[in-house]
This record gives structure tokens, sequence and C-alpha cells, in this order.
């Protein structure tokens, strides 16, 4: 069973619709109790790194999901999901994230922020999550931040918006993307397909 | 690279798509869901749905049309028409729509923009400007074009953006329908005085008119009904013909 992470914000509810669509179980956790019987979880989110935190916290799941990553269970960031694995983030100044990968959250210095639409990921390093697609398929995207990660042996797919930066990354049984797999049409539902069956 | 969008528009009313010229006169063109899905399968990259019936019972089929289309069509999808308070606009992302747009009741209450933008974020908030031409300036229009607010549509798109909309509709109420192309001084001008993403909407009559937005008016994404809604195109033959054009598609 897949547990999605509600903490009052987010796309949950797309995430979802594509997982049922996809015919895999799911179920929305919106306490610690809602961690028994399940086997991975998505941590999905739009909104801000701080407020993120602050709600995750006042839901008490934010040790059990730190937890989760650092004993390597298979999880899955998506879009903020993936920010709040980092120390820190521009966009919310004196608040610590997760601190699982060293490194940052930096704000886009060039061209529209957010960054709106569907880019490409230039595939870094072969990996289950991307089993049957294409280098430089199209995704979609919607953020202003994204993350600096000090090893960069931990990134999988980079995306081109003024900079060249990560949009997917991987250790372990921890996976995150920066773009919106269940937005990103046939190529997303593959990916989160390639998550639940491959990863 | 980021992709310029292609966003096929359905205008919804009690249930059925829509089409109309200068804002007025209305003609059936289909099913919204089975539309949605013929799109989608084109590649189209986003869909925007408003609902043009301005009664309950109309505003009520269009979530259901949303909901329904939400469970199988993996992409943005964006619903305007209407929507009057944080509520109305809880009912709509709830039943799977991903923005939300609004005209009239952004400039009737701007605060409207920021609590949205506050409570889902900007990327949920799209202000939609309608918007007509008025000797050297533009004016935005509410009520489907048929009041002037006074307001300066560039002066509104950049207040808009400082409430904290995420992107801009842009539709010229002047070209709408006609065919003859896209106003493409208004979508410069408003393109390059905001830092958010603009769509350009209102009188593509021909692929070039789409071209043109693009090059000339610098919008990030373009609105397209009548083109699609005819079969004169697929939204493959809009994309085909600007690939060759050397702009970025999906």
């Amino acid at each position: 069973m897949i547990g999605i992470i509600d903490y009052g914000a987010g796309n949950l509810l797309s995430v979802k619709k594509a997982l049922e669509h996809l015919k895999i179980e799911c179920r929305v956790i919106d306490s610690k109790e809602g961690f028994k019987d399940i086997d991975r979880i998505i941590l999905p989110g739009v909104g801000a790194f701080g407020a993120a935190m602050q709600r995750l916290r006042s839901c008490r799941m934010l040790e059990d999901i730190r937890e989760w990553v650092l004993s390597d269970k298979p999880f899955l960031g998506i879009c903020l999901g993936m920010q709040l694995l980092f120390e820190e983030s521009d966009e919310s100044r004196g608040v610590r994230g997760f601190g699982i990968f060293e490194g940052k959250v930096v704000r886009f210095k060039q061209g529209k922020v957010p960054q709106i639409g569907w880019n490409q990921v230039s595939i870094q390093k072969e990996s289950c999550l991307l089993s049957g697609i294409d280098d430089l398929s199209f995704f979609y995207f919607l953020h202003g931040y994204f993350v600096e990660p000090k090893d960069t042996d931990i990134i999988i797919g980079t995306t081109e918006y003024g900079v060249i930066y990560p949009s997917m990354i991987k250790r372990g049984s921890i996976h995150a993307v920066q773009f919106h797999p269940e937005k990103s049409g046939v190529d997303g539902l593959r990916l989160l397909e390639n998550w639940v069956r491959k990863c | 690279m980021l992709a310029k969008r292609i966003i096929p528009c359905l205008d919804v009313d009690s249930g059925r798509v829509v089409k109309c010229v200068k804002f007025k006169n209305l003609r059936d063109i289909g099913n919204p869901t089975e539309l949605a899905r013929f799109y989608n399968e084109q590649g189209a990259d986003e869909l925007i749905f408003l609902d043009i019936g301005a009664s309950y019972k109309s505003r009520e089929i269009l979530i259901d049309v949303v909901r329904s289309v939400s469970e199988e069509v993996f992409i943005p999808l964006t619903v305007g028409g209407g929507l009057r308070s944080i509520e109305d606009m809880r009912k709509v992302l709830n039943a799977g729509a991903d923005k939300i747009a609004m005209v009239t009741s952004a400039i009737e209450n701007p605060p409207l923009i920021s609590e949205g933008a506050r409570i889902f974020g900007s990327q949920c908030i799209v202000l939609s400007i309608d918007a007509k031409r008025e000797k050297e300036s533009w004016h935005a229009y509410t009520h489907g074009g048929r009041h002037d607010s006074g307001r300066d549509a560039v002066e509104w798109a950049k207040r808009g953006e400082r409430l904290g909309a995420g992107e801009i509709l842009l539709n010229s109420i002047d070209m709408d329908g006609t065919k003859e192309g896209y106003d493409l001084e208004l979508t410069r001008r408003i393109s390059e005085n905001v830092g958010i993403p603009v769509i350009a909407s209102g009188g593509a009559g021909r692929l070039e008119h789409i071209l043109e937005a693009i090059r000339i008016g610098k919008a990030d994404a373009v609105l397209v009904a009548s083109l699609l809604h005819y079969d004169e195109y697929t939204v493959g033959d809009i994309k085909n013909f600007l690939r060759g054009n050397g702009v970025c598609v999906r």
C-alpha cells in the first residue's frame, strides 16, 4: 500500500487520481497513525518551504518521515517534496528542512519566475524510474526554486531554465523529482508506474 | 528548454462547449469531456474550461465535467467563470482543477487574488484580463466583455502580479473570434511588463498567427479554440508548424 502524505497543502488529489488510474492501491496519510501497513510513501507538495515544514511538524509526521527516509525505505518526493529533503531554502530563511541531503534550495535568477510549463529532462544516469522513457522527454514543471546538492552523485536527471539544475535525484530507495509526474501525461504516468513496480 | 504551450479552451454553457464571436453569438460545439479527451490525445499541454453559463446549475455541471476529466486526463486543468470566493475556488480545485482563472471577481475584489495565492499558492491563480482597445491603450472589461472597468489593462496586469497571480490569461475582445490574429501589441506590452507567464488569447485564424503571438507578442503560451473546434487543425498540426519554425514545443 502506498501512502500519500497530506499536510494540508499540495497536489495530493491529482497524485491519488493518477495512481488510481494506474490501478495502484494508495491511501492518504494525515497523521502518524496512518503509517501502518504502508510500504512506500509519496511526499507531494506545492506551496512554501517554511509553511510545509511547519505543517508537517504540527501534524506530528515530521519524525516519522525523517526516520522512513533515513532507514532507506521506498520514498518519492515530488516538487516541494524534493526540496524539503535538503537542509534549507532561500524561500524560507531560518527554517530547517529534513537535511537528508546536504545542500540548499535556491531561487531562479533568470527568466520568468516561477517556471511554468513543459521542460525536458536530460538523463544523467540510468535509473529504474526512467525505464522506457526517452532522454529529453518533457515533464510539467511549476516552481521558483531548485536544489543544489553538495553530492552531485545523487543527480540522475537535469533540466535547463537559464541554468542547468537537478530535476531528478536518487540515493538508494530515495527518489525525488522537481516536476509533477501526475500532470505530465503519458511519460509522467509511466514514471509513477516505474517507481511502484521497478524501483 | 521550456516549451511554448498550446492550450485548447473550452467555453462551457450548461454542460455543452460553445464558441462565441466577439464574446457574443454562441454556437454549440460539443461535449466537454469528449473534447478534453480528444485534445489531450492530440498533445494539448493544458486545458482551460470557462463556464460562461453564469448560473448555479451551469457551474455544478462544469464541476462534474472537471471531476471526470481529471480522472483520465493527466495534464494541468484550469477552470474559470463566475468564481467569486475562496469557497468557490476550493470547490473547483477539490474537483480536480489545478488552477483557477478570474476576470470580473478579480477586478471587483482584488484581495481575492492575494487571498487565493496565500491559501492555494500563486501557481493556482490565473489573472484573466479581457482587454479592449481605447485609443492608445487598453481597458480591462468585466461581465463577459460588457462592462468597462476603466482600468488600464497593462497596469492591472502589473498589479495582479504584485497581488500574487501566477499567470496572466490575456483575451483581446477586439480580436476574439475574428480569425484575424492575436492583438500582438497588447500581448507584447503585457508580456514585457510582467515577470509571470502570459497566455495569449483571441483571434487565431491561421497557424502563422500563433507563431506571431510567440515571436512578436512574446507570449509564453497560446489559447486556441475555433482553430481546433472546427477540425481545421489538430494540436499536432500547430506544434509541427511551430517546430518547423524553430519554436520549442513538446
